[in-house]
């Protein structure tokens, strides 16, 4: 029993963890249809921030407050994140849209870059970011212990998944995004600034990233891959879960999630992986469009 | 005042209009009548800034707008019924009128006119339904509807009674009619059909090929010498 319990939890951890990852390119593909190869690195630069968060408050905060660093670095993350995205957009995406190959191409010269960077400022090993001290330990059940760290990562991705599901749904500029995603010309035709919206479409989904590698940060080292690590796994949540559906992402991770961690368990890491993408590439031969699958630009 | 001038536009290489002018007043209907495929649907379009024009130029209250977003045009005053109504079918009707908001300065977009619902009472009571599961009549009324909750100066109209059953069509010729009279509204009305044209319109322009080939009063226009171009 214990193990069938942790089995679940694990699957439903990893399913947390690929859903924070696959939920900023939930929009920046799934909605706006753009193939941004830079979004794991989005996802290192939430990572870098959380370290550099931590550094921080080692040096300049007291100790008794340095625990506190991650609660700081959470929202910073995203708006590093989100400031990376949002100056992609201006300056490279928008000249790229309708243009996929061109933006997956010049995207994925930017995620070079950005990992050069990565590697000139902290350096080419991977560094260690010391999780807080109130993520120690588990919570004990029947046996099976559930690490504080993998439920923190359960609620951020469930409390992150709410955010942008209110966002989108409850306010102004989430009905704009909606909108402009179903029918651009309309929507600009009515007063709304599709450029504005764009940018801010982008900004979110690449602060997203940055939120996902702020978790990240909590599990192992990081390094200037990081996110090349998660990027196909990702990109395989948004596709199997459908295009433009935020809900059939969050179908897609817990799948993929479960099914990876089941798999790994009778088999191991890398069989696992082979049954999952194998069952992928099953799956969509049957239903092409993905489990929940929407109207959007991409599709039309 | 609206004004295009010289206007040549269509789709990449292939022109659809060739030089055509048009006037369109604030407080006046103005009929665009002519046969499918004449480019009613591209010179509104053009109008509302969806296609740009290969030359000519469009002047609204005395600016030029022809290089303009479509979004400048609708929050100068211009808005657009597309033919097809272009609703937003995964969002509630309230939504959509909602977004109709979005042409008007951010602090006066707090609440929808009530005149709407005096226009269109079926709106009210369909307010939470998502549009795409909205009649065809009912979706009209939304679209029009939409572009009136940002109270613009101008409406384009294209083709607003095509497939439409007649106690909406007369619902709608009474909106345009009112729309113009009482709130003072201009309204740039395509349409292929005679009668509903003239049922509403002040002054009436028809194409044939792209050009315009008559135009006038529609009080004194001779129907039968304006069938000559509408008959296929």
């Amino acid at each position: 029993m214990a193990v069938v319990a942790t089995q679940l939890f694990n699957g439903i951890s990893l399913g947390s963890i690929l859903l924070l990852i696959a939920l900023g390119l939930a929009i920046t593909f799934g909605l706006m249809n753009v193939i941004n190869m830079a979004h794991g690195e989005f996802i290192m630069a939430g990572a870098y921030t959380t370290y550099v968060v931590q550094q921080a408050f080692s040096h300049y905060v007291p100790a008794a407050l340095f625990n506190y660093y991650y609660i700081a670095a959470i929202p910073l993350s995203f708006l590093i994140g989100a400031l990376l995205g949002f100056v992609l957009e201006k300056t490279l995406i928008r000249f790229l849209y309708h243009r996929p190959l061109d933006s997956l191409l010049a995207t994925w010269g930017v995620s070079l870059i950005l990992q050069q960077m990565a590697r000139s400022i902290f350096g080419a090993p991977n560094v260690a970011v010391t999780a807080p001290a109130w993520l120690d330990g588990g919570l004990t059940i029947a046996g099976a212990v559930f690490p504080y760290k993998r439920l923190f990562i359960i609620a951020l991705a469930v409390i992150c998944m709410v955010a942008l599901y209110l966002y989108l749904d409850k306010t102004a500029a989430g009905r704009k995004m909606r909108a402009v995603t179903m029918n651009r010309s309309m929507a600009s035709s009515l007063g709304v600034s599709t450029q504005k919206v764009d940018a801010a479409a982008f900004a979110i989904g690449s602060g997203l990233a940055g939120i996902a590698g702020c978790a990240l940060t909590v599990l192992g080292p990081i390094g200037s891959t990081i996110g090349t690590y998660y990027i196909v796994d990702a990109f395989m949540i948004v596709i199997l879960g459908g295009i433009g559906s935020l809900a059939g992402t969050v179908f897609g991770a817990l799948s993929i999630g479960m099914l990876g961690t089941v798999a790994e368990f009778w088999t191991g890491a890398s069989m696992a992986k082979v049954i999952v993408f194998a069952a992928i590439v099953a799956f969509l031969q049957f239903k092409p469009a993905g489990l929940l699958s929407a109207r959007t630009r991409s599709l039309e | 005042m609206l004004k295009a001038e010289g206007i040549r536009a269509g789709y990449d290489e292939s022109m659809v209009l060739n030089d055509v002018s048009l006037q369109a007043e604030i407080g006046k209907v103005t009929a665009v009548l002519g046969r499918n495929g004449v480019g009613k649907s591209t010179l509104i379009k053009t109008i509302a800034g969806l296609i740009k024009p290969a030359d000519g130029s469009i002047k609204w209250m005395d600016e030029r707008i022809e290089k303009k977003a479509p979004e400048f045009r609708a929050r100068s005053g211009i808005a657009y019924v597309p033919q097809g109504r272009e609703i937003f079918s995964a969002l509630t009707v309230e939504e959509n009128l909602l977004l109709g908001l979005e042409a008007l300065p951010r602090k006066e977009r707090k609440e929808l006119p009530g005149e709407i619902f005096e226009w269109f009472p079926i709106l009210r009571e369909m307010m939470h339904r998502k549009g795409g599961d909205l009649s065809g009549g009912q979706q009209q009324q939304l679209a029009i509807a939409r572009a009136i909750v940002g109270r613009p100066k101008m409406l384009l109209l294209d083709e607003p009674m095509e497939g439409i059953q007649p106690s909406i069509v007369q619902l709608i010729q009474q909106v345009i009619i009112d729309i113009a009279s009482k709130q003072g509204m201009g309204v740039v009305l395509v349409e292929h059909s005679l009668d509903l044209a003239f049922a509403c319109a002040d002054y009436y322009y028809i194409l044939d090929h792209g050009t315009v080939v008559s135009e006038g009063i529609t009080d004194m226009a001779h129907k039968d010498l304006v069938k000559q171009h509408l008959i296929i």
